[in-house]
């Protein structure tokens, strides 16, 4: 891979770049699945290729291939250069690197046991179990199953002379129960929706999820929606499980804190962000409780936000970004950090793979759990009137990052501290601050999980990207629930 | 960049060639898609990334009776190509025969479908520099009016490729260049998107002018009460509301009841202004004619006057629709909408076309003036799914929310939270205009009109 990559950076030079990069993917992935007993989804597959960023003139220029020749790579290398020198031609200002220490390493996300290794057989006999389990629940009329596999190889060459080989190994597996009557079709998943949970790890994550066993119960709650009473529509105490606040974390905080919306580059697409650079310091975002950090080091766990290094040869680092309730870091890249008069990029810049140019993105963007110990069963003892919602059904939320709205897919009144009847339809809705500022309780460490979210999408041309959110549950004051289906 | 990223129809059936011949079993089918793109982004009123990227990926699904499965890779050398032939017959080797799985399509049941040619020659060679001179003319427009812009222009073209061992031989390509602008003022902002499979009806300038005027009539919004209000909701905003709606226009939904079509097929679900069609010949329309099984695509009729009467169906879900219920409530045909095998979604209506008579299509202008107290929607945001049977749908407007008050368009308004059946607007339609092809960002590119619809439901009110 050396040798491709020093046909690209020398072609670049040559050409006249002042700084280029050379990323080689050499990526591999396996979805399974079944929808009611059938196989839906038996697919393997495979990608490898390079892309080249380049600056020259001040401008930047990506180009990509899979045709890895000499002629080929030259070919990507001399293409990035002329779109570099055309971006120069109509930029406002010539683009600024923070400068970083030229790394040599290697690295691997921990993998216990190689998904691709385990037979297809064993896969299909879980996922048919779980089928079965489900579909066994009469008024279950539909159910889905899943798991994938991903390995994602990466060798990364700059002309600063970094040169860094890392390799993760993703895991994700799943399942939905679907049910329909009358004038509703409800929905249970677990342990999460849209394919379940995903972690860089191998197939240990498969067992840990302990899918099989909760097959059933989860298939009984979404038949129970069918006949539960809707969730009213006005002020309560909220409570949400840590998957939804995970969730809560990606919208409302994880994406105005990318430091490219916040300087307008995503005002077309993404958005832009109430997050303007007056309020670095100064903003109280939410209450004492509330901790944020942008973790990508391997000690913060296995998330899909974990790394070594970042897409443009930054280390893995530990941004802070809520500190007892007030603002205090943005993601940034080399240029994007530069722009702001920061000494350093937080290391944020990451690709989908070899044919997309990096931007700035999530890594694990963490609540941290409570430091006073809190269980779940006692943050409901200590809620009086109240509703708990789990599992993400719908998300929404504007171009700024103010208004949002969530739907869950179940609910359970909380009365005079236990769970009571449970609620179809949940939902809720709010500002940002105004919501983290009511948090008043979060669960401590043991009640904390890291979640995947394996399909943020970013940039133009859109990227999907895998990113990391732990959360323990916690409790909100007064939030608006119900206004999704209110009048 | 690589002369062959853009494969003839015999260079594609060449690598099937070799894909069959590494394959140890009879029943192979081999899709090809590849080609190249590239774009150059902008914001702060100049270039800040610009890309190029191409490939060509081979896709080899195999069938051994009631089981199959599907690898794909990029390499296209020989061992490459063996290796994901082995990989696929180890993915349906193992599995359970499914009785319901019809064999592999053969040519005689392909069906044929109208030949659509989209490629156009000076559209695939445009360069970094022909790109640079349109971002720079959406560019001058932004400096010339004071505002801050934002936007892409992209241009491309790619091909696909289908091929089985029963005889069935596919290939198209097509060529689409696309420009996005958004301009921004100090507490306003305007947005156009277009795209077209050729650069010469691409006017990124006008664009650029109209997304102009927006922002600058839609500064010191006003804050207007959450409530049901008259929209007259441009032709951007009602792509990304239908995009919601017709993925539920599947046999397989329906069969699998996560459909909001289900127990409604027939009944008139929308008002007698409403009728669409699924059109791939359609001169404003992209895409191949033919499925992921290289069935051909058929027209579909799927609302006329408000009733629903087709929806699109695999093969598979053809088969199995007759031999159940549903088949006395709905015609049972392969459509040539099916989704490549194995999948989880069955088929869907890829090609939307409203159809509005010429006598009955109002301007926007007409219906502006129509109207007595509403709002007119540039576009729409992060629209989601609440509720999937009513087809409740929640998003916010954005980039141009304006009152409309006595006929004429007002002040630009702060932008609202919406939570809406789509199923309920559609039957709320007041007036429709000529249909041409949006552009959103939710969902796919359609023909469709703007509409002005009464009590359109908006529940929250954001900062700006």
């Amino acid at each position: 891979m050396k040798q491709i990559a020093e046909w690209a950076l020398a072609m670049a030079v040559a050409r006249g770049a002042s700084h280029a990069e050379a990323r080689i993917v050499d990526e591999r992935w396996r979805a399974l699945g079944t929808r009611n007993g059938r196989v839906a989804v038996a697919s393997d597959g495979e990608s490898l290729g390079l892309g080249v960023r380049v600056l020259c003139h001040g401008g930047w220029g990506f180009a990509a291939t899979q045709e890895l020749t000499k002629a080929g790579v030259e070919r990507a290398a001399a293409l990035a250069v002329e779109i570099a020198k055309a971006s120069a031609r109509v930029q406002s200002e010539p683009v600024v690197l923070l400068p970083e220490p030229a790394a040599v390493a290697k690295w691997s996300s921990p993998c216990e046991i190689n998904p691709f290794a385990v037979s297809i057989e064993e896969n299909f006999a879980l996922l048919r179990k779980i089928d079965a389990a489900l579909t066994a629940v009469e008024g279950v009329t539909l159910a889905e199953t899943s798991m994938t596999f991903r390995r994602y190889e990466q060798w990364f060459y700059s002309t600063e002379g970094a040169a860094i080989h890392q390799t993760r190994t993703t895991t994700g597996a799943g399942f939905a129960a679907h049910a329909f009557e009358g004038d509703s079709i409800q929905t249970r998943s677990y342990p999460n929706s849209f394919g379940g949970q995903y972690q860089n790890k191998g197939y240990e994550l498969v067992a840990e999820l302990k899918l099989l066993e909760n097959a059933e119960r989860v298939a009984r709650e979404c038949v129970a929606l069918l006949k539960a009473p809707q969730c009213p529509e006005g002020r309560r105490d909220l409570v949400l499980d840590s998957s939804q606040l995970g969730l809560q974390i990606h919208e409302s905080i994880g994406h105005p804190i990318e430091l490219d919306r916040v300087l307008g580059y995503e005002a077309n697409f993404a958005g832009t962000s109430f997050l303007t650079l007056d309020k670095l310091h100064t903003l109280r975002y939410g209450s004492e409780l509330v901790n944020v950090v942008a973790d990508a080091r391997a000690e913060h766990g296995p998330g899909l936000g974990t790394f070594a290094y970042d897409d443009e040869g930054v280390a893995a680092q530990c941004v802070p970004i809520i500190t007892q309730g007030r603002f205090e870091g943005y993601l940034s890249s080399r240029d994007t950090a530069a722009k702001i008069g920061r000494a350093r990029s937080g290391g944020h810049m990451r690709a989908e793979g070899w044919a997309r140019v990096p931007i700035v993105r999530m890594s694990n963007v963490s609540i941290l759990p409570g430091e006073k110990p809190l269980s779940f069963d006692e943050l409901i003892a200590g809620t009086d009137d109240g509703i708990y919602m789990e599992t993400n059904r719908s998300w929404s939320i504007d171009d700024k990052r103010y208004n949002f709205q969530f739907g869950c897919e179940a609910g359970w009144e909380i009365k005079g501290g236990k769970l009571g009847r449970m609620l179809r339809n949940p939902s809720y809705s709010g500002i940002t601050t105004e919501f983290w500022n009511s948090m008043e309780a979060i669960c401590d460490r043991r009640e904390w999980t890291l979640w995947g979210t394996p399909n943020c999408g970013k940039g133009q041309p859109e990227q999907g990207m895998g990113t990391g959110h732990g959360a323990s549950p916690a409790r909100f004051r007064q939030v608006k629930v119900g206004g999704a289906y209110g009048s | 960049m690589n002369a062959n990223v853009m494969m003839s129809q015999d260079e594609c059936g060449e690598i099937f060639a070799r894909v069959r011949r590494a394959a140890t079993v009879s029943d192979v089918e081999v899709t090809v898609t590849g080609g190249r793109s590239a774009l150059t982004r902008f914001a702060n009123n100049g270039a800040t990334q610009n890309v190029s990227e191409e490939g060509v990926d081979v896709s080899v699904r195999v069938q051994m009776g009631g089981r199959t499965a599907r690898a794909t890779t990029n390499r296209l050398d020989d061992e490459s190509l063996r290796r994901v032939v082995r990989q696929a017959e180890e993915l349906a080797r193992v599995q359970e025969e499914e009785p319901g799985l019809l064999p592999m399509l053969s040519a005689a049941e392909q069906g044929s479908s109208e030949e659509v040619e989209r490629h156009c020659a000076q559209t695939a060679a445009m360069t970094a520099g022909e790109r640079a001179e349109q971002v720079e003319s959406m560019v001058a427009v932004a400096r010339r009016e004071g505002l801050n812009s934002a936007g892409t222009y992209s241009c491309g073209e790619s091909f696909e490729a289908l091929f089985n061992s029963k005889g069935v031989a596919r290939w198209y390509r097509q060529t689409l260049a696309e420009a996005s602008v958004t301009m921004q003022a100090e507490d306003s902002s305007g947005w156009q998107k277009q795209n077209y499979t050729s650069a010469k009806p691409l006017d990124a300038r006008r664009l650029a002018e109209i997304a102009a005027e927006k922002a600058l009539r839609s500064g010191a919004p006003v804050e207007l009460a959450p409530g049901k209000y008259t929209v007259i909701l441009e032709p951007s905003a009602v792509v990304d509301l239908i995009g919601f709606l017709v993925a539920d226009f599947s046999g397989l939904a329906l069969l699998e009841q996560r459909s909001c079509l289900n127990e409604r097929l027939g009944t008139k679900l929308f008002g007698e202004n409403i009728t669409f069609v699924d059109d791939v010949s359609h001169p404003l329309q992209t895409g191949a004619a033919f499925d992921g099984e290289g069935v051909g695509r058929q027209g579909l009729t799927l609302v006329e006057q408000g009733v629903v009467r087709e929806v699109a169906m695999a093969r598979g879900t053809a088969a199995r629709i007759a031999g159940e219920e549903l088949g006395g409530q709905v015609k049972a045909r392969a459509t040539g909408h099916g989704f490549g095998l194995p999948n989880e979604g069955g088929e869907a209506a890829a090609n939307i076309v409203f159809k509005v008579a010429p006598g009955e299509a109002k301007t926007v202008g007409e219906m502006i003036a129509a109207t007595e107290q509403g709002l007119l929607v540039t576009r729409l945001w992060y629209i989601r799914e609440v509720d999937a049977y009513e087809k409740i749908l929640t998003g916010m407007t954005r980039d141009g929310t304006f009152v409309v008050e006595n006929g004429r368009v007002g002040k630009g308004i702060r932008n609202f939270r919406f939570n809406q059946s789509v199923l309920q607007m559609l039957r709320q339609v007041k007036d429709l205009g000529i249909p041409v092809r949006a552009c959103g960002e939710e969902a796919f590119e359609m023909v469709v009109p703007a509409m002005r619809v009464g009590d359109f439901q908006f529940t929250e009110v954001t900062r700006f």
